[in-house]
């Protein structure tokens, strides 16, 4: 075995542990307190938290995942081309807007809690994964293109049959990079009464107790790492079975 | 049966292809020869309707292309084209399948079908049926996409430089296959090149093209022998004609009674190859086999008397 899978598989059983009894770190994080003030954080359980986080991710990276591929489908089209600068410049703005400002601006309207989140995730997760279909999209070779005319496949069977599995592994990526910074985004959330890892993180901050941020933040950081590598694994997959990894 | 008749495609005011009419009979081959941007390619390609004509008709077995969609039309065309354009997400069955699956046959006739076309292009079913096309060299890739191309069994076969990406021993081969094979399925071919040999050694009859026009379309023995003007002559190089001739009649059709000694030649062979090996070994004349049996022979004379200009 490599020793970059032991590292993984260690990082892995570690997160698992503390996710599940966070207690048994204990004695790990009590150096980090000051004034006997708990180690571990225990107003909500870690693992509902952690579930909470993921699913939000989850929602908010599927929904820009449907409509980022949706557009760039749309925009790839002969009949989409001159709506090509229209939904870049509009992705673009999705991620040039602070995602503070996103949930400052959408409390009012939604209220506090999952909402404000789930909307700033979504809007954040548009562009990577935007561009990232148009490249797949448009890089398809020519001669592949034209065998697919020439064979008498209609539009829709060109882009279900050979387009999208060829973008597939492309798009992955996009999806991952979305997944990852979203990750790390989710926990602002907190700020407003999401449901997330940043909970943990706000809790220490307000209290000044720096176990409490570590655990928030190393939590987050290792879902993150985890993930990325799996959609690592994932695109080599896809990409081997066309013989292009 | 093809019929174009003042077939033309301009694009912004300027022909790319100007009022080209043209016939190829069932079963024939019919070679488009010219230089880039003659032509050539657009013309084929209105064929199928990957290029819609601007004016002007084509016709497959008495039946107007404009009939109905493109998209049906094309699953009755073959069409294969330069660097094969394999499906590289398919294995070689899937690949083969395209246009039975599109047209809905059953599951047990596709798999009869890519396993006869994997075994008419001399691919093993079982060792390639599963294979990828990275998995696959050049050759074998170019077979792939043109037993794609016929496995629906259409009557016409549209090929777009199908042999350009494969060096010049692969394309040999390739070649003869291509005519075997295509003897055997009687299939309407219109194959482009820009390669004048290809075209005489494949083609029936030969249209010669530049700027958009066909310039000669006859036999290739009509075409060397009286070349329409300047430009067809230019194409087929004033110097090699007398050889080009002679590649055209094998061994077989020249043979004559009478003794020779040494190696034979098999009947074939052609006129070009035999002459070669005669100037080559000395000799004035060599015995033709056919079948394992010698069946007379061929001299430097009759080979000469098929080169002059007719």
């Amino acid at each position: 075995m490599k020793i970059s899978t032991i590292i993984r598989v260690l990082v892995l059983v570690l997160l698992a542990t503390f996710i599940v009894m966070p207690q048994v770190f204990s004695p790990v994080f009590a150096p980090l307190t000051r004034f006997n003030a708990p180690a571990i954080y225990t107003q909500t359980s870690i693992l509902s938290l952690t579930l909470s986080h993921l699913a939000i991710v989850a929602v908010a990276t599927a929904l820009a995942t449907v409509i980022a591929v949706g557009f760039a489908i749309l925009v790839t089209r002969p009949f989409g081309e001159e709506f090509l600068p229209l939904s870049r410049a509009v992705a673009n703005i999705g991620q040039t807007f602070p995602p503070v400002a996103v949930l400052a601006l959408a409390v009012p309207m939604l209220g506090f809690g999952t909402g404000p989140t789930l909307v700033a995730l979504f809007l954040y997760g548009l562009l990577p994964i935007f561009e990232n279909a148009l490249t797949g999209l448009t890089g398809i070779s020519p001669s592949v293109r034209e065998a697919a005319r020439g064979t008498g496949m209609t539009g829709w069977q060109r882009l279900i049959g050979v387009e999208l599995p060829l973008a597939f592994p492309v798009i992955l990526a996009g999806i991952r990079l979305s997944v990852v910074i979203s990750l790390s985004t989710a926990t602002i959330g907190s700020t407003v009464a999401a449901r997330t890892l940043g909970e943990v993180i706000i809790a220490g901050l307000l209290s000044g107790n720096t176990a409490f941020v570590l655990q928030g933040g190393l939590i987050v950081g290792a879902l993150a790492v985890l993930i990325y590598d799996g959609f690592v694994a994932l695109e080599k997959l896809a990409a081997r079975r066309m013989g292009r990894a | 049966m093809i019929e174009i008749e003042n077939l033309s495609k301009h694009y912004d005011g300027r022909a790319v292809v100007d009022d080209v009419t043209l016939a190829v009979a069932d079963g024939e081959i019919a070679a488009i020869v010219g230089t880039s941007g003659s032509g050539k390619t657009t013309l084929l390609r209105m064929i199928n309707r990957l290029v819609e004509p601007t004016s002007g008709t084509v016709r497959i077995d008495g039946r107007d292309i404009l009939d109905q969609p493109p998209y049906q039309l094309r699953r009755q065309i073959g069409y294969a084209i330069q660097g094969h354009g394999l499906f590289p997400h398919h294995d070689v069955a899937r690949n083969i399948a395209t246009v039975p699956r599109l047209l809905g046959w059953d599951k047990a006739k596709i798999a009869a079908r890519v396993d006869e076309l994997l075994t008419l292009f001399q691919l093993e079913p079982e060792a390639y049926r599963h294979r990828m096309p990275h998995e696959l060299s050049g050759g074998q890739k170019q077979r792939v996409g043109v037993a794609r191309a016929l496995a629906a069994g259409p009557a016409v076969l549209l090929m777009d430089e199908p042999f350009g990406a494969l060096d010049p021993i692969i394309r040999a081969k390739a070649q003869e296959d291509l005519l075997d094979i295509q003897r055997r399925l009687g299939t309407t071919i219109v194959l482009v090149t820009h390669d004048m040999d290809e075209a005489i050694k494949l083609g029936n009859k030969i249209a010669v093209m530049s700027d958009g026009k066909v310039r000669q379309y006859a036999a290739p023995e009509e075409i060397i022998a009286a070349p329409a003007d300047d430009f067809v002559l230019a194409m087929l190089g004033s110097g090699d004609r007398a050889f080009r001739l002679l590649s055209l009649k094998t061994a077989g059709q020249a043979v004559g009674p009478g003794p020779a000694d040494g190696k034979p030649i098999t009947a074939a062979a052609s006129l070009r190859e035999a002459y070669a090996e005669m100037l080559w070994s000395r000799r004035e004349a060599l015995p033709v086999e056919r079948d394992g049996a010698i069946v007379g022979r061929v001299t430097r004379a009759a080979c000469e008397a098929e080169a002059t200009r007719p």
